[in-house]
């Protein structure tokens, strides 16, 4: 610990360094199990979809991290405020050190190799079999699941103040409804008509922004038979609060009927959509 | 007229009230002037868009707000005086009487030079407008309290976040830079005044203009932007975007030009013996925000002004079906906007580690590695800009590099709490109020740096982008890091701007107060965050509510708090004031080796530094400076 090259100081004096770091080992050998078994279970999001599984591990991972660090300091400064108050009311100075350098180099070290391992850690997380973590990822993904152009592609159309789905393997249809197949990867082409958006997947942890003229894809594989809700996750004019919705995952025979369902329903209104396409320029934007 | 009466002020009988408001250049000419102004403009624009106006399917004309609003700027700086200067000497005759450095009240609402009047008048009106900004945010948490729009509209809703984040980031923007930037720089670093003091006044009279214009929205229909601005949303809304894009720039503006002043002053005037060594780190961390300021803010007064284009002139900077891109908003804005949230973090920085040494009666440790910290932190904010737009779609597969860089930042960021806990070791630490305020930083500061670990981690970031989650972490570094440092800085440096304390048991109520509510407050909403519910809605998921309205009361809690400091200062600088002397923390700085106030011209003879002003424990060390004799006679009024 930094304080220890200190210590030396007084000879009647307690070694406060070795008092810190007891205090401190004790406290973190005592929360960070806490942390991972107790607290981490409750972290969101939760385990709808591969996506928010590396995300939970991920928030659990760097809240286990976190709290050494968070216990090192509260114990540093509860301790100083503690202890290295002034008694009485005469003034005193303390001991004028004016900086150790080997601990400075010591702590510019340490926080270096703490961030150049974070940041690998995240690149992995980021790179590996969750495919993009479920963040948008623009035209040309990095990272993709195998098979990328054969797995379910679903249009995601942000416009004020409504989420559309296109189905272009099922004949380009559109609805405002959205069922999806579980353990089966699906790739969202997110867009946007008039102002940036961003769909929010909430239990499939998809988050990507609706862009106009961009095509932003993010891919997820839901786990879960359940429902999800979608929000709109960027300012988007007076009713963004209002542009959610709820989506359900379900077997792959019942999306099979749920999309043919969709097909007869909209029949009428397919034929006039124009042909699929990464994005569409409607009529230009209305000025202030 | 004044100049002839001065001498004889102390027996003639005061000027009656409306010749000292009209009878001079000063703040009820510059509203007047203003209004005016705005009129005329109004009018001249509605005459040349007429043929225009009638094939745009509006009510309401763009060109003819922004030139109210630009003719009111202009009204507003004739009505204090701006002009004055420039025009006498164009015409060849000496300066006229706005260029003297006036005595008495009524000074503070004229254009002064003076840097230290300039101060006051930066704190008094950045004050205001946080007043203003934190009454937003209680209507907002009023809101929260149920699930739905039942108190506000949706629109008039994000109005009120609109108007909270904008007012807040800019008045802290100028928050420390002006009052204590402009009142301390020359006392600290033994100036007798700014490098530019004309340009001192114009940034303050700047900021005051663009805090009533930013309120003057409310009057054209509110913007549903958030203080983000995003275009093309900016680009479609209604009339009270104009105010909030012209407000925005003048900040802009006010913030090229105190960053230019603060780091000129910085390097030319500073006193002899006063190396780069021994500046005190709280000049430093103000010559690192000021480098930010000058040179983030053209940017976002770049990006303005494209927006007010494509709103006005029909151009398409970010009209993606006639060519723009809405991505090119995105990365001008944040480009500005990161480099910002560090302008508002760097002088908190300074301020604690400022105040920390005197009250631990210790140097402060390490003060060559705070100054490499602060200017890394100024160094590096300009490349991390892009963590802002990790879900975008934008620039993807450069994620890896814009999570390293950020991740990075923590670095020098972390070097501010190895000095701290550096300083802290084995100190004598009394415990008052500014010292209870400059501990907390560290306690707020740290869970918003760790925080802001998962948001830079972008398969954390996923969930938490755009959320409740960002929201805390932000209130975290700038309320937690920047306002409880600015609040650690007036319990300070206020004694030494009047001459008054403020009351110690009101000081520490508050500090108690503020701390813990501002933790309840802020600390559930990450759980809001994670757990789903984004930023700016008024509707939010009912299994939500019982925590929002927990927050809600903390939130109003806290609002409580913040009056209490305002009692305090009403307190202890009107009805109960008690003479503190001229340095009653016994801290060993320059500026506290003057009287309080400092008189006019700060320092009798210019003093010789000798050190850093952090020598505590080093009996042996000589004082900071010498001062030099005093003055026998200091001539009325001063020099300029």
């Amino acid at each position: 610990m930094s304080a220890v090259a200190h210590d030396a100081g007084g000879p009647g004096e307690p070694r406060h360094g070795v008092r810190i770091a007891t205090i401190w080992a004790v406290a973190t050998a005592v929360c960070v199990p806490l942390m991972i078994w107790v607290v981490g279970p409750h972290i969101p999001p939760y385990n709808g979809s591969l996506q928010t599984k590396e995300q939970h591990d991920v928030n659990v991972t760097l809240a286990s991290l976190a709290v050494p660090i968070l216990l090192m300091i509260w114990v540093y400064f509860g301790y100083s405020i503690a202890v290295f108050r002034q008694r009485g009311t005469v003034i005193v100075d303390g001991p004028p050190d004016t900086g150790e350098p080997r601990i400075q180099v010591l702590w510019v070290a340490v926080t270096s190799v703490l961030v150049l391992g974070l940041a690998i850690y995240g690149t992995i997380g980021l790179l590996g079999a969750s495919k993009g973590a479920g963040g948008g990822q623009g035209p040309n993904p990095l990272v993709k699941p195998e098979n990328a152009n054969k797995i379910l592609q679903v249009q995601v159309i942000g416009q004020q103040w409504l989420w559309t789905y296109r189905f272009p393997q099922y004949g380009g249809v559109e609805t405002p409804n959205l069922e999806l197949p579980v353990n089966e990867w699906v790739a969202f082409n997110v867009t946007s008509l008039d102002v940036i958006h961003s769909f929010w997947a909430y239990e499939l942890g998809v988050k990507a922004d609706a862009v106009p003229g961009s095509n932003n894809i993010a891919y997820a594989k839901p786990l879960r038979l359940e429902s999800f809700q979608v929000r709109c996750a960027e300012l988007c004019g007076i009713w963004h609060g209002h542009m959610n919705m709820v989506g359900q995952v379900v077997t792959k025979a019942q999306f099979a009927s749920w999309i043919a369902s969709q097909d007869r329903k909209y029949a009428g209104v397919t034929k006039y959509l124009p042909p699929y396409a990464p994005y569409y320029y409607p009529v230009p934007l209305r000025r202030g | 007229m004044e100049a002839t009466s001065l001498p004889a002020a102390s027996t003639a009988p005061p000027s009656p009230i409306w010749r000292e408001l009209l009878g001079n250049y000063g703040l009820p000419w510059a509203v007047i002037l203003g209004i005016v102004g705005y009129i005329v403009g109004h009018w001249v624009g509605v005459r040349i868009t007429v043929d225009v106006q009638a094939q745009v399917e509006t009510d309401q004309n763009d060109v003819a707000i922004f030139l109210g609003m630009i003719f009111a700027i202009f009204g507003w700086l004739g009505g204090l005086g701006f002009f004055s200067y420039p025009i006498s000497r164009m015409l060849g005759r000496p300066p006229s009487h706005s260029e003297r450095e006036d005595h008495g009240p009524w000074r503070y609402l004229r254009l002064c030079t003076d840097h230290k009047v300039v101060g006051i008048q930066y704190l008094v009106a950045v004050i205001f407008f946080f007043f203003v900004a934190g009454f937003n945010a209680m209507m907002i948490r009023s809101e929260l309290t149920s699930a739905n729009a039942t108190l506000v509209n949706a629109g008039n809703y994000l109005t009120l976040v609109g108007l909270h984040g904008t007012m807040m980031l800019m008045m802290m923007s100028a928050g420390v830079l002006g009052p204590l930037g402009n009142y301390l720089v020359p006392l600290m670093i033994g100036s007798r005044r700014m490098a530019f003091p004309r340009i001192e006044a114009l940034t303050l009279w700047l900021t005051v203009l663009a805090g009533f214009i930013l309120l003057s929205a409310i009057l054209l229909g509110g913007f549903p932007t958030g203080w983000t601005g995003y275009a093309p949303l900016a680009d479609q809304a209604r009339g009270g975007i104009d105010a909030y894009l012209v407000s925005f720039f003048l900040i802009g503006l006010a913030l090229i030009l105190v960053g230019t002043n603060v780091l000129t002053t910085v390097i030319t005037m500073r006193a002899p013996g006063m190396t780069w060594n021994r500046i005190p780190i709280f000049v430093w961390g103000l010559a690192a925000t000021s480098v930010l300021a000058v040179l983030a803010a053209p940017v976002l007064a770049a990006a303005i002004i494209m927006v007010g284009l494509d709103r006005t002139v029909d151009t398409s900077f970010f009209q993606a079906p006639e060519g723009g891109s809405p991505f090119l908003w995105d990365n001008l804005f944040w480009f500005f906007g990161h480099p910002e949230v560090y302008i508002l973090a760097l002088p908190g920085f300074g301020i604690v580690l400022e105040i920390l040494p005197v009250f631990a009666r210790k140097p402060l440790w390490g003060y060559r590695l705070a100054v490499a910290g602060m200017s890394g932190v100024a160094l590096m904010s300009f490349m991390v800009w892009q963590h802002h737009l990790f879900v975008s779609g934008i620039n993807a597969n450069l994620r890896p590099f814009y999570m390293f860089t950020t991740e990075l930042i923590s670095i020098p960021t972390g070097v501010i709490f190895l000095n701290g806990m550096g300083t802290l070791w084995r100190a004598r630490i009394r415990y008052t109020v500014p010292m209870l305020f400059a501990l907390s930083f560290f306690f707020n500061f740290l869970i918003g740096g760790l925080s802001g670990v998962f948001l830079s981690d972008v398969p954390s970031d996923v969930t938490t982008h755009g959320s409740y989650f960002v929201m805390a972490h932000f209130h975290y570094t700038i309320m937690g890091g920047l306002v409880f440092a600015l609040m650690g800085g007036v319990y300070y440096w206020v004694p030494k701007m009047t001459g008054w304390k403020l009351n110690e048991a009101l000081g520490k109520l508050h500090f108690w107060t503020m701390f813990v509510f501002f933790n309840l407050t802020f600390f559930p909403l990450f759980a809001a965050g994670l757990l789903g519910m984004p930023r700016r809605v008024t509707n939010y998921n009912a299994s939500l509510h019982t925590l929002n309205v927990f927050v809600s009361i903390m939130a109003f809690c806290l609002g409580a708090s913040m009056l209490i400091f305002l009692v305090n200062l009403v307190w202890s600088l009107v009805f109960k004031r008690e003479p503190a002397g001229a340095n009653p923390w016994e801290s060993k700085g320059l500026e506290w080796m003057v009287p309080s106030p400092p008189p006019v011209h700060n320092f009798d003879s210019i003093p010789v530094i000798a050190g850093l002003p952090y020598t505590y424990g080093m009996p042996d060390a000589p004082a900071v400076a010498s001062l030099g004799p005093p003055r026998v006679a200091v001539p009325e009024g001063g020099a300029a």
